[in-house]
């Protein structure tokens, strides 16, 4: 007999098939994960990607008999009133284990999809893939660090606010003992002997030298002597920032129409899916704005409807005070994304360069604008149309800022734009060479 | 209803051999101690005899890996294993479905797989059922010795794997993918049900060639000749008659008839017809004896534990807790009951086997009548060993079902006719009902009788090689149409030419629905 112990082996062994299972439903599973960007939240996404098949697509068929025709014969457990010769009525299709009647159909409708789990990677993948992605994990931004202090050892110099009590006072009675400092309690008893001890005893004199020996000891030997003196010692070392937040804008005025915010959504999904495998802790920031902005949740952003002119600079406004109230640009990584159909009241540019200028874009990790239109793109052998809004960010950047914008009219570019707009740095600057 | 199986609680001695083990935990000298204990009875005690064991501690993962590839070590990878897989591990992930405790594979040595999470007593349970019970059936039993090769299924597994991973590579992917699927859906068209005629070498058709012709010139007498002769009329019966021969025509084993005689297939193509055809094969036997295989390896684990449980080998606790999971094993639940899903072969295997020992222990008049081979024979394990090795579910159940297993069961027989306006009982546990009831009975485990009966009956070779494939529809079920037209599709892609299926009604002769499909050319 023997006993092997299998349950170090490796396990998904049934990963092949499993793989072999996902081309088979790919174009099932693709849509299915197409379906479910647009309906989740973009925080859910990739998290679990439950995905219906229908079933057709991975039916194993059989030859089978069909319930319903011909003739059945039912042996069953538990009889309590029937005889002989009894009939029973028949059952409604489908239900009890016998005698399933005309529920023929009924059963083989039962099995209508075919339910499973995609794990983030393969969830990922897929959603990917659709966009057509190559690998996302390889591409990372440059790497930002700030510096941190941090505690490192002891130090026998320092500033008193950073005197290290325990440690100074270990020393100090350390050496209190090896040079056998007298102890106050030995000084009290021996003057306390003294004073009970009568002027003509002839120990006296012996007492009170040894009191003065001893005080003259005490004195000589410091409580606390500069050589204890310990210091908490601070080194500053490169910090990585860990978390990020990211500032999704948007116009939601009249004129961007569905196509135009499916785009942005498509966008910042894709920001997120990047944020979130760079950074522990990613932050999502919705500022949608008209003529007025207002900080909102996911759904009424996406969601909700509004009228009114278009006012850019509300937007910044907004985002500025938010960037004041919550995240120091010193502890948090900021990426903003605007997304625009490009209208903007003329009179509006100065002020929106200027506060993105002074405020926003020195705060920023990265800022994006992602300029949406048709879905028919434009018109060839027009000119091409610029935007108020792309004409005002167009002199900024000229300027030198950094600010990346792009325009994007079809699901397809979306991804190309993306990693335009968030690809490494030097691997740009090699392609470019 | 089944709580009479149980026995009480046996009498323990005191002051006998301590405990194989106390508390839930085991390790392998736990699993060796246990092994070994259970040994000692299943031999001396139970007479059983079985191939080495081989112990393998999985994972809950591993088990549902083991799931996804119909229980086997080592399988070849195919999409519907990883979707087996999709699926039971959601229903276990949602906590829909328990994982067995263990799982057995038929090979020599017998690998049992048991589950890391099982405490001790379970342990010993999975290995008294699985190492010694199935172990048992698998060595012994003919279907099983006569249709699988315990000792080079693992190596023909592997050669599988490999083989199929090779055509992947070669052929890709695709190509290798639809012959799979094409064949998992023949798969049960896929077995001999019956021990093919030895094909005559040369030697011994020469010989009989000899012998036939000494035979002639022996009773030659030339007055046979000048006998008028009748004309030759059967000619193109002849042809027929040559052609079904020659392709062994009415064949029922299409997976084995289009590796041999379809025209267009590769030989890898066919290489892998046959692989699927013999992994079908394998399991022929156990489909065939589910009630019989757990019923064994259910009464030996109950026996074992039990002995056990007198030597004071196990201690109460673990008694109680074996008690509970077997109880809950052998629950047969009534036909109005909620939970009722068939059968379960556990129970009724379990309570057959209970029944015999009865009977051939302490027999009444009417067991007397009933089985006058067994009753009273005295030696429970003699008789249910020969059981075990010469039967398979159809017979065991037809033979060993006795009156009072009926009655106690509370059997009875409904008819469903669908030109009758209500079900009819047509038998109960009574006097007039036994023999009936018995006999539809053990025909619902009869798998010729549960599978439909198709086969290939003849090949249009001089028009356009048109295949065409019968359905005995008995008691005039049809097949389900889209699966029927979905796996036609698939034969008739292999066959390579276009593919007739009629549904025939064995008792008049007429058909009772058609099919048809055409070769799309996705293998040549």
């Amino acid at each position: 007999m023997h006993i092997v112990d299998r349950r170090l082996n490796p396990g998904g062994k049934s990963l092949a098939n499993r793989q072999r299972f996902l081309r088979r439903v790919k174009d099932v599973a693709q849509r299915a994960v197409r379906e479910s960007a647009r309906e989740k939240d973009i925080k859910d996404l990739g998290k679990d990607g439950r995905v219906s098949v229908p079933v057709d697509g991975v039916r194993e068929p059989r030859f089978a008999r069909q319930p319903g025709t011909g003739l059945h014969d039912h042996i069953l457990p538990g009889n309590k009133t029937y005889v002989e010769g009894d009939r029973i009525e028949r059952p409604p299709s489908g239900g009890g284990g016998k005698g399933s009647g005309e529920g023929g159909e009924g059963s083989e409708n039962s099995e209508d999809a075919f339910r499973f789990v995609l794990t983030r990677d393969e969830f990922l993948e897929l959603f990917l893939e659709d966009l057509e992605l190559p690998d996302l994990a390889k591409r990372r931004l440059s790497v930002v660090e700030t510096e941190g202090l941090r505690r490192a050892g002891y130090t026998v110099s320092g500033s008193p606010a950073n005197l290290a009590l325990t440690r100074t006072l270990r020393n100090s009675m350390s050496r209190r003992i090896a040079l056998k400092r007298p102890k106050p309690d030995e000084i009290a008893a021996l003057e306390a002997r003294i004073a009970e001890t009568p002027s003509s005893d002839p120990d006296l004199p012996d007492l009170l030298l040894a009191l003065s020996g001893l005080r003259e000891r005490a004195k000589r030997i410091p409580y606390v002597d500069p050589l204890d003196l310990r210091y908490r010692r601070f080194e500053t070392y490169p910090r990585p920032v860990a978390q990020a937040v990211m500032f999704c804008l948007m116009d939601v005025s009249g004129s961007m129409t569905e196509h135009m915010k499916d785009l942005a959504k498509r966008f910042y999904i894709l920001l997120h899916i990047f944020l979130t495998r760079r950074y522990r802790h990613v932050e999502i920031v919705f500022i949608r704005h008209t003529d007025k902005a207002t900080e909102v949740d996911e759904e009424t952003f996406f969601g909700s409807r509004e009228t009114g002119g278009t006012l850019v600079s509300s937007a910044l406004v907004e985002m500025k005070r938010v960037i004041a109230e919550r995240y120091d640009p010193n502890d948090w990584n900021i990426y903003a994304a605007q997304a625009s159909d490009g209208d903007n009241v003329s009179s509006d540019g100065p002020t929106s360069t200027e506060l993105l200028r002074a405020h926003i874009l020195p705060a920023c990790q990265h800022f994006a604008y992602l300029e949406v239109g048709d879905e028919n793109g434009p018109r060839a052998g027009f000119v091409e149309h610029r935007t108020t809004l792309w004409r005002t960010y167009e002199a900024l950047a000229k300027t030198g800022a950094p600010i990346a914008m792009r325009k994007v009219n079809h699901r397809r570019d979306i991804y190309p734009v993306f990693r335009e707009l968030f690809g490494r740095k030097d691997a740009r600057a090699e392609a470019e060479a | 209803m089944v709580g009479s199986i149980i026995r009480p609680t046996p009498q323990r001695i005191s002051g006998g051999p301590s405990p194989l083990f106390t508390g839930n935990d085991w390790d392998f000298d736990t699993i060796k101690r246990i092994h070994d204990a259970c040994e000692a009875i299943a031999g001396p005690e139970l007479g059983l005899s079985w191939y080495p064991n081989q112990i393998e501690i999985i994972t809950a993962e591993q088990m549902l890996d083991a799931y996804a590839s119909i229980g086997m070590p080592l399988f070849y990878k195919h999409w519907s294993f990883g979707k087996h897989f999709a699926q039971h591990e959601a229903g276990y992930r949602r906590g829909m479905m328990g994982l067995a405790y263990e799982i057995v594979i038929n090979s020599d040595p017998c690998i049992s797989y048991i589950m890391e999470e099982n405490t001790a007593t379970m342990q010993t349970l999975v290995i008294a059922h699985a190492a010694f019970g199935h172990n048992h059936f698998f060595k012994n039993n003919y279907l099983f010795k006569q249709w699988t090769d315990a000792e080079g299924i693992l190596d023909y597994l592997d050669f599988a794997k490999g083989f199929i991973t090779r055509c992947e590579e070669r052929y890709g992917h695709a190509a290798v993918e639809a012959v799979l699927d094409a064949a998992h859906a023949l798969m049960s068209q896929g077995v001999h049900r019956y021990p093919r005629k030895k094909r005559p070498d040369l030697a011994s058709e020469q010989r009989r060639e000899r012998e036939r012709a000494e035979h002639g010139e022996q009773i030659y007498n030339d007055l046979w000749r000048t006998l008028p002769q009748k004309v030759a009329a059967g000619r193109p019966d002849a042809a027929i008659e040559r052609r079904k021969a020659l392709l062994e025509l009415p064949q029922e084993n299409i997976l084995y008839f289009l590796e041999k005689a379809a025209p267009r297939l590769r030989p890898w193509q066919r290489e892998i017809l046959r692989i699927v055809r013999l992994v079908a094969q394998y399991f022929y036997p156990q489909r065939q004896t589910k009630v019989m295989n757990e019923g064994c390896a259910t009464y030996c684990h109950y026996r074992i534990m039990n002995s056990l449980s007198e030597k004071g080998l196990i201690g109460e606790a673990a008694y109680l807790e074996f008690l509970q999971s077997h109880t809950n094993v052998v629950r047969q639940p009534n036909y109005n009951e909620r939970g009722y899903n068939g059968h379960n072969p556990y129970a009724i295997g379990f309570a057959m086997m209970q029944d015999i020992a009865r009977i051939v222990e302490q027999p009444t008049a009417e067991d007397r009548q009933w089985f006058p081979e067994i009753a009273g024979t005295g030696d429970a394990m003699a008789t249910l060993r020969d059981i075990w090795a010469n039967y398979r579910d159809e017979s065991f159940i037809a033979q060993f079902l006795s009156p009072k297993l009926m009655r106690d069961m509370r059997l009875f027989h409904v008819v469903d006719d669908p030109d009758e306006p209500e079900l009819r009982v047509e038998a109960i546990h009574d006097e007039r009902g036994y023999r009936k009831m018995r006999r539809s009975f053990a025909r619902q485990y009869d798998v010729a009788w549960l599978d439909p009966d198709i086969e290939v009956v003849d090949v249009d070779l001089e028009g356009d090689r048109r295949l065409i494939v019968h359905h005995r529809a008995l008691n005039r079920i049809t097949l389900q149409k889209d699966d029927a037209k979905r796996v036609l599709q698939h034969l008739a892609d292999l066959w390579g030419y276009d593919a007739v299926l009629k549904e025939v009604d064995p008792a008049t002769g007429t058909v009772l629905a058609e099919h048809h499909a055409s070769a799309r050319s996705i293998f040549f």
